[in-house]
């Protein structure tokens, strides 16, 4: 589908700020999020995890654990159906289902510290948790390896022994590299032996975690019929669904998922990992079995996002247009394959016109948790290194950064890394209202004694996705109307669904009354990921309304006894054409469907090959201390091209979210590993996520380039705020101490070494 | 909810002013007896060590990790939940602002900050802005920013 | 987590019954923020855990003209909301105010800080340098240990089989003193110390000489320890940044950290000789008044 639509400015519902409608229920407690579910006889499940990170598995004793008193189910590998090697697009990312089944719970070997060996289902928590310590494993421990260097050595542990690496469409075997690939335009050795400027550089990225504060959750039961059914925190009912079913091997419509109200994903609830389990448990004992993850476990086996090592070139010649571009990334994948390299390679160039370009990135297994989507997945780690050679470049040359920035921004029309040409695009104009904005014309200010201060600025990209969303809508008798989305809501995007559907119908906000569809209850979702939802399901929102004017013309025209053609609908009232007096509401219409017909419905789908691309700058002041290396983040500004804003706090709310994460990120967030291959720091207290005394207020700026593909002018916001913190916060550092940093995280200890 | 605890204990407790009487595992944590004894789900399970603040209630009138008190220690206690804070007369000024401000993205961490701050404007009418992100540092956002969050309590001492 | 019984003892003698009879299958508890995620993670299988929190003298916080004493069961809130305590003992408040979070202030407190015996506990080094006496009483009767000699080791104390914490009773500092404890945390609040550093100088009545000190590290060794070369290095030494700085020198010096997740060697031992820098001042600034 590609339609193009002038903007608009005149909106009533668009761009005003309604209290979401769930907001009663989250602040009241009454939300029912996955770990609340209770149902008629509900037993609890628990995994058996490994405690090692690489090791085959020499025989399972679940015998002493199955003779427990409240124990009604136990398995493990051997009750695992046979899943088939089959790639499935789940929208941000493929997965493979025999991969996938195999991270759930593994066949006879470990490939990650936590990786499932068994599950049990007991009475309750507390009796699955001791039955699960009576689990006998043997396990014959392998060197594991933990990073990308390692796990490309010529004898390093092979993690997948079937596994076939695609090396520029090559086969290869018995390797840790499941892919490389290549873009390549122009002529990069010309440009650069033309190049008056040149810099090369290595950053690397320690591995982080999505970090949402629920842990994931699944409730399952299995019945008679082999129906299953599932309520889980997901972001999207229909991709767990498939997944669910591809690895239990049943068809898709014998999984019905109902998502309950989502505790944060950020990417990392798009894969499934307790919902086959409990379903198989419930099959087993007969009984509805609840999981709930223990947050270990969440850092351990779910998420992160790939650890990276990136070798960036630039060159540009003599007037200060970069010319020339080449990157190598290592990606880690975790486990399995599928590391973000595609992404990566989209978005590394994006802010930048650069007319000669090649990037090289390989996906590379190590024995880590398989990686998961976080927040424009591969993009902040690529905008890590190339923001900060940027810097390094005009440092070297002697050129003003952000001149540089604005004097080779990317435009309508500029080829991305990966060889597609943008459409109406704004970082231009994103660039123009930094020069706008108070932060970049306000002074750093003196640091107290002891202490100094820098100011850094960085550019992020996301290409945002469209994928299929369906809507459905119906009329009540009160004027009211309900609909029924796809796309799990996790925040406050059914508010901004039910605005698409008011706006046009010329009622308010909460006259439309928002619900999340389940499985069986609303057409085909994508996932809430890849900033689409707002965009895309808001299409198939606005679809739907449109489709409803057009269905309630019909009745109209019964009413007055006029042809439907001769019905007109603006701002909530339906005239007749030929006489210009006869006019009725919305509301009115809808309190007489009963004697024109009975019930209004309609449907909104759409499947959407783009979205319109979102580009972002921050600006960051830091403070740090000369004797601890303490750094603190002083001031914070985040601008952001947000196309047309539905509800502007939502969208505030999203940049300064995604800022927040890509401060810590950028300062103390990492997998801090052992030597065997255990994370050291899989808690809330040591991996370190920021608290609200470690922050000040983020400051948005909402640039509006309405996004010519969506109704309302949409673009998708969510992702591109990470992507810009951890390089403006390093070029902070930088300006700050003189001394820049080439890994993550820029903690104390990094800080206080470089400044020796 | 066991069969095999090795006892269980008798314990009287006022939750959001209701007496409530239960036998509770020796083992079994307050956020436990809650949610599953009493079946308050508001009250959030986020980490089970104390680091992220989900499952704050307030004991006696001081805001706790309910994950790390046992059930048995509220005898003869006053609990107060995220359930509790709103009357018949309406949403607790918190729970008014945390709305109008946006303060809540996927709401998973809100009955907890809704607890906390309540905690602290109980005792404290009017306080900084540091002092209100000192006193929620024991609770952890990953959505919002926290930006917002404190907002909406600033909006609530004005 | 192994299933336990909650016993909730009144006396001081009923408790010692209980865990003299479960040994190291029991535990008191205070706060319960660390043995509840010990028990939790099966770093200890318990069978009984003893509520010491419904025995009066457990929960008594007093000050006097005897000094302070603080019951093992007293919650790190009631030390720094008590304006008595916060007026004599700020290095003590300082530490008792930067345990966890506010949720966890409401309930550890310095007595299962200094039993947990955490090398990073915050609310140790503040007792060590008030000379603070740990008061046990077990089945052979009661003893008094200094608390620089309670912790032998990570989670590791002098307490034997049926031991109990009574109190940790803190002697009256003297006239022309101050006490401060800090740490370095890489975040704000809800950290654990990368290095943490407290001191307590005694000045003479000009207020300008140093009459005695003493300084204590967390973090950078296997218990909290006290640096007595470092401290006595001041006794009859004018304040001064020269002196300071010698003294500093010396805490490094008694610094035997280890790399870890937190920090490095290197990065520990050079916050240890910044903090007791800034300490010393911030004591001597107190000692002033």
């Amino acid at each position: 589908m590609v339609a193009t639509f002038e903007p608009k400015t005149d909106y009533k519902v668009v761009g005003t700020r309604p209290i979401r409608h769930d907001g009663y229920d989250k602040v009241t407690g009454r939300a029912i999020y996955g770990g609340d579910m209770k149902l008629p006889g509900l037993i609890w499940g628990v995994m058996v995890r490994s405690p090692h990170a690489h090791a085959n598995i020499k025989s399972i004793d679940t015998s002493a654990a199955a003779a427990m008193e409240g124990v009604f189910a136990v398995i493990t590998g051997a009750d695992m159906p046979k899943a088939p090697s089959k790639l499935v697009d789940l929208g941000e990312g493929n997965i493979n289902f025999k991969w996938a089944s195999n991270k759930l719970m593994a066949d006879d070997k470990v490939l990650y510290r936590g990786h499932p060996v068994a599950a049990i289902a007991a009475t309750d928590r507390y009796v699955a948790e001791e039955a699960a310590r009576k689990v006998v494993v043997e396990y014959e421990v392998l060197e594991s390896v933990t990073n990308v260097v390692d796990a490309l050595k010529p004898d390093a542990p092979i993690i997948l022994p079937d596994m076939v690496g695609d090396d520029l469409g090559e086969d290869v075997t018995n390797t840790n590299m499941a892919a490389h690939v290549r873009h390549e335009f122009g002529d990069v050795e010309g440009a650069f032996a033309s190049a008056s400027h040149t810099i090369e550089r290595e950053y690397n990225m320690q591995m982080v975690h999505q970090g949402y504060i629920e842990p994931h959750n699944a409730t399952a039961t299995w019945d008679e019929e082999d129906r299953i059914k599932i309520w889980t925190s997901t972001q999207g009912a229909f991709p767990a669904r498939t997944q669910i079913a591809g690895i239990l091997q049943v068809d898709v419509s014998r999984v019905k998922v109902t998502p309950t109200e989502i505790g944060g994903g950020f990417g990392g609830k798009i894969p499934v990992y307790l919902e086959p389990i409990a379903a198989l448990l419930a099959k087993k004992s007969q009984r509805p079995v609840k999981m709930v993850m223990e947050r270990t476990a969440v850092f351990e086996t779910t998420g992160p996002t790939p650890g990276a090592r990136m070798v960036i070139k630039l060159g540009a010649d003599a007037n200060g247009k970069l010319t020339v571009a080449t990157s190598d990334i290592w990606f880690e994948a975790g486990a399995n394959p599928g590391a973000f390299i595609g992404p990566a390679a989209m978005c590394i160039y994006a802010p930048y016109e650069i007319a000669n370009t090649r990037i090289d990135g390989w996906d590379v297994l190590v024995n880590k948790p398989k990686v998961a989507p976080y927040r424009a997945p591969g993009s902040p780690q690529v905008a890590f290194a190339m923001e900060s050679a940027v810097d390094e470049l005009c440092e070297e040359a002697g050129w003003d950064s952000f001149k540089f920035r604005v004097d080779n921004a990317s435009k309508e029309g500029t080829r991305r890394g990966d060889g597609v040409l943008f459409s109406k695009i704004g970082m231009q104009e994103v660039l123009e209202a930094v020069k706008e904005c108070d932060h970049w014309n306000a002074p750093l200010g003196d640091a107290p004694e002891g202490k100094v201060r820098g100011r850094g600025i960085a550019n992020g990209y996301w290409f945002n996705i469209g994928l299929k969303s369906s809507a459905n809508l119906a009329v009540n008798t009160d004027g009211t109307v309900q609909l029924t989305e796809g796309s799990t809501d996790i925040g406050g995007s059914r508010t901004s669904m039910a605005m698409h559907v008011a706006e046009v119908l010329g009622i308010g906000a909460h006259d439309v009354r928002p619900t999340v569809g389940d499985t069986e209850s609303v057409g085909y979702t994508d996932v809430t990921g890849g900033s689409r939802t707002t965009y895309a399901t808001g299409y198939a929102c606005w679809l739907a309304a449109n489709n409803l004017v057009d269905v309630l013309k019909d009745r109209v025209a019964v009413l007055w006894d006029i042809k439907p053609d001769d019905v007109d609908f603006n701002d909530g009232a339906f005239t007749s054409k030929a006489e210009a007096a006869k006019s009725i509401g919305f509301k009115e219409l809808a309190g007489k469907l009963d004697d024109l017909g009975g019930p209004a419905t309609s449907t909104g789908t759409v499947d959407l090959e783009s979205a319109g691309d979102g580009f972002g700058t921050h600006i960051a002041d830091i403070e740090i201390d000369l004797a601890t290396g303490k750094s603190d983040i002083i001031r914070y500004t985040a601008l952001q091209d947000v196309g047309t804003a539905i509800h502007p706090a939502y969208v505030e709310g999203q940049l300064q979210g995604g800022a927040v994460q890509g401060i810590g990120w950028a300062l103390n967030e990492e997998y801090y590993m052992q030597d065997d291959g255990k994370m050291a720091n899989s808690s809330f207290l040591d991996y370190r996520m920021p608290t609200t005394l470690d922050l000040p207020f983020i400051d948005t700026v909402l640039v509006e380039v309405p996004n010519p593909l969506h109704p309302y002018g949409v673009r998708g916001v969510g992702e591109t705020p990470i992507c810009p913190p951890v390089a403006a916060i390093a070029n902070a550092i930088k300006d700050a101490i003189g001394t820049r940093l080439y890994n993550t995280p820029m903690n104390a200890g990094s800080i206080l070494e470089a400044l020796k | 909810m066991t069969t095999n605890s090795p006892s269980k204990v008798h314990v009287t407790t006022t939750i959001n002013g209701q007496q409530h009487e239960l036998l509770v595992p020796g083992y079994m944590s307050l956020l436990d007896t809650l949610r599953e004894l009493i079946g308050l789900t508001g009250t959030k399970e986020g980490c089970l060590d104390g680091n992220c603040g989900a499952c704050t209630v307030s004991v006696d009138g001081r805001i706790v990790d309910s994950c790390l008190v046992l059930g048995a220690e509220v005898n003869g206690k006053n609990v107060d939940t995220v359930e509790g804070m709103a009357t018949p007369e309406g949403l607790h000024p918190l729970q008014q602002a945390f709305l109008e401000e946006a303060a809540l993205q996927c709401g998973i961490c809100t009955p907890g900050f809704l607890v906390a701050a309540k905690g602290l404007l109980d005792n404290e009418p009017s306080p900084t802005e540091g002092r209100i992100r000192h006193w929620l540092a024991g609770n952890l956002c990953r959505c919002t920013g926290y930006d917002k969050i404190v907002r909406a309590v600033q909006k609530v001492i004005d | 987590m192994h299933p336990f019984a909650y016993v909730a003892p009144s006396t001081v003698a009923e408790a010692v019954a209980v865990l003299n009879e479960h040994g190291d299958r029991a535990r008191p508890m205070a706060g319960g923020t660390d043995l509840l995620v010990k028990a939790r993670a099966n770093v200890w299988e318990l069978d009984a855990v003893v509520d010491i929190k419904n025995i009066p003298e457990l929960m008594n916080l007093s000050i006097g003209n005897g000094g302070l004493s603080i019951g093992a069961g007293v919650p790190c809130y009631q030390v720094y909301d008590n304006s008595e305590v916060a007026a004599e003992y700020p290095g003590i408040v300082d530490g008792a105010s930067i345990i966890g979070g506010i949720q966890v202030q409401s309930r550890a407190g310095l007595g299962g800080n200094l039993c947990n015996a955490a090398p990073s506990g915050d609310g140790i080094c503040p007792l060590i340098v008030h000379s603070a006496v740990a008061k046990i009483s077990g089945p052979s009767g009661d003893r008094e240990v200094a608390v620089e000699d309670f912790a032998t080791g990570p989670s590791r104390t002098v307490l034997g089989k049926g031991e109990l914490l009574v109190s940790i009773e803190v002697p009256k500092p003297a006239a022309n003193s101050g006490a401060a404890y800090t740490r370095f945390i890489p975040r704000n609040e809800m950290d654990i110390a990368v290095a943490g550093v407290g001191v307590f100088v005694q000045l003479d009545s000009s207020g300008k000489n140093f009459e005695s000190a003493r300084i204590a590290l967390a973090s950078v060794g296997p218990t909290p320890i006290l640096a007595s070369a470092a401290g006595d290095s001041l006794a009859g030494k004018p304040v001064n940044d020269e002196t300071i700085a010698a003294a500093a020198a010396l805490a490094k010096d008694a610094a035997t950290p280890i790399t870890d997740m937190r920090g490095t060697v290197e990065q520990r031992k050079q916050l240890v000789e910044v903090l007791t820098g800034r300490m010393i001042k911030q004591a001597v600034e107190r000692a002033r008044g």
